[in-house]
């Protein structure tokens, strides 16, 4: 592969979009030229902060509120600016007419428990990763990490530094997941982030490792041992997450 | 594409409204099994990417006012047109609505002209003049670090022309893969690719620019 045809892929191997052997191709041309390397490397840099320090606008409280009772009709309020499509707005005072139980309704089709679950687990997940807040506690120490979360929390989380199995720990912070503080304890597996959240589960027979979700290119799976419900998130692969798991749930 | 026949779908003007809602309207009493998985079907797409759809509004119309107004029209549109959704992929679908929507409220409004016309047509897509930025800038790993990075950040992707502004917000902070891009932006994927060369190399230059000023 010649500089012109690595630059031109140059992006698409930056964002994972290349096959395997296109990679490798890279890869090796990257590795002899440091014109190349150069800009992969300023490239890589710029992704890097900006996922790291671009603002990612979350949806101000009361805005999901607001859109379903409009959608239900029962508190809609004017847009502050008018729409030029008269059929939309029919179509609206149609929906509204017929849909005033709406609300209702979703109260009988939510998720279940588990599913609301992992969705905060990957919205925590999502948030921690890209707002570049990982730790409250950064330690790769389990003795630092491990009682700082026993002080903020009514229980004790195991965090053992798994470095031997190529899992270090990078430390815990406290997260708000199924309406209580957890435990979340984060460790890297090469560039990939792995949160492991911790809470309480109260009568809850001991269960192994078992995947739950495969959603938006994240990974979670769920045990419960010792009283103590565990999910584990990243965006490694299954396999991966699963010697995770099982090298965690071995280690405490 | 599926998706993006689907999308376009949204935004024919005059389009009638889904059948189930006709039905609906004319029935007026309890929820059928068909509307309660419509409502749920809803619920699902709408819960889950309210955020990425706040967002992307707020990246595009820089201003939470008009973020919020945007999102709360597309959601009404998504919900009309729940029929159109196919089961793809629900953020991208919602996200196509979010833009398809931007771009009516920016010509009833008429905030400002679109300017990426000419920027694409004037540089070559590989950056042009903008080739070596790179290796003259120095790292920017340093600069970063030495100066305000978030405030360099953010100033740079607010002064990106929109068209490029918008892929770098799908492809870095929704990590959407460029299939889905270019479904949601309504562009090839080669397009998908030069756009996002074309705005890192921007963005280069305007970190650039704000390092040489500091």
């Amino acid at each position: 592969m010649d500089c012109t045809e690595s630059r031109s892929r140059l992006h698409a191997y930056l964002d994972q979009e290349l096959d395997l052997p296109s990679v490798v191709a890279i890869d090796q041309h990257l590795a002899s030229c440091a014109a190349c390397k150069t800009i992969f490397t300023q490239q890589s840099a710029l992704q890097v902060g900006i996922r790291k320090h671009a603002v990612y606008h979350e949806a101000p409280a009361g805005l999901a509120e607001r859109i379903r009772a409009q959608i239900g009709g029962t508190r809609a309020r004017a847009p502050r600016w008018t729409w030029r499509w008269q059929p939309l707005q029919l179509g609206a005072a149609l929906a509204a007419t017929a849909l005033v139980s709406w609300t209702a309704a979703i109260e009988y089709s939510r998720p279940r428990g588990d599913e609301l679950i992992i969705d905060q687990v990957m919205s925590s997940h999502a948030r921690s990763v890209m707002t570049s807040h990982l730790a409250d506690v950064a330690s790769s120490d389990q003795h630092t990490v491990k009682p700082w979360l026993s002080s903020k929390l009514d229980f004790s989380p195991p965090a053992t530094d798994l470095t031997g199995a190529g899992f270090p720990l990078v430390g815990g912070r406290v997260d708000y997941v199924d309406h209580r503080p957890v435990a979340a304890l984060v460790y890297r597996h090469r560039e990939h982030v792995i949160n492991v959240f911790v809470w309480p589960q109260r009568n809850a027979s001991r269960t192994l490792p078992t995947p739950s979700a495969s959603q938006r290119g994240y990974n979670v799976v769920h045990w419960t041992d010792n009283g103590l419900g565990f999910w584990a998130i990243s965006d490694l692969n299954a396999a991966e997450m699963k010697t995770f798991a099982e090298t965690y749930a071995g280690a405490s | 594409m599926a998706l993006v026949r689907a999308v376009d779908g949204v935004c024919v003007p005059g389009a009638k409204p889904g059948r189930q809602e006709h039905r609906s309207a004319g029935q007026g009493e309890a929820l059928s099994t068909d509307e309660r998985s419509r409502a749920k079907r809803f619920e699902e797409i709408f819960a889950t990417h309210l955020d990425a759809a706040y967002n992307y509004a707020h990246w595009l119309t820089r201003d939470s006012r008009n973020a919020e107004d945007v999102v709360q029209e597309a959601c009404l549109r998504a919900f009309k047109f729940l029929d159109s959704f196919h089961g793809e992929s629900g953020r991208a679908w919602l996200l196509a609505i979010v833009r398809n929507t931007y771009y009516t409220w920016l010509k009833t409004n008429r905030v400002e002209a679109l300017s990426v016309s000419f920027d694409e047509e004037t540089m070559a897509a590989d950056g042009g003049e903008l080739a070596d930025l790179e290796s003259s800038f120095g790292s920017i790993e340093q600069a970063l670090q030495q100066g305000d990075a978030k405030r360099l950040i953010n100033d740079a992707l607010a002064r990106l022309p929109e068209e490029f502004r918008e892929v770098i917000v799908l492809r870095e902070l929704e990590d959407l893969p460029y299939k889905e891009i270019a479904a949601i932006a309504k562009i090839p994927l080669g397009t998908v690719m030069s756009r996002l060369s074309r705005a890192r190399k921007l963005l280069l230059q305007y970190l650039q620019q704000a390092q040489q000023e500091s």
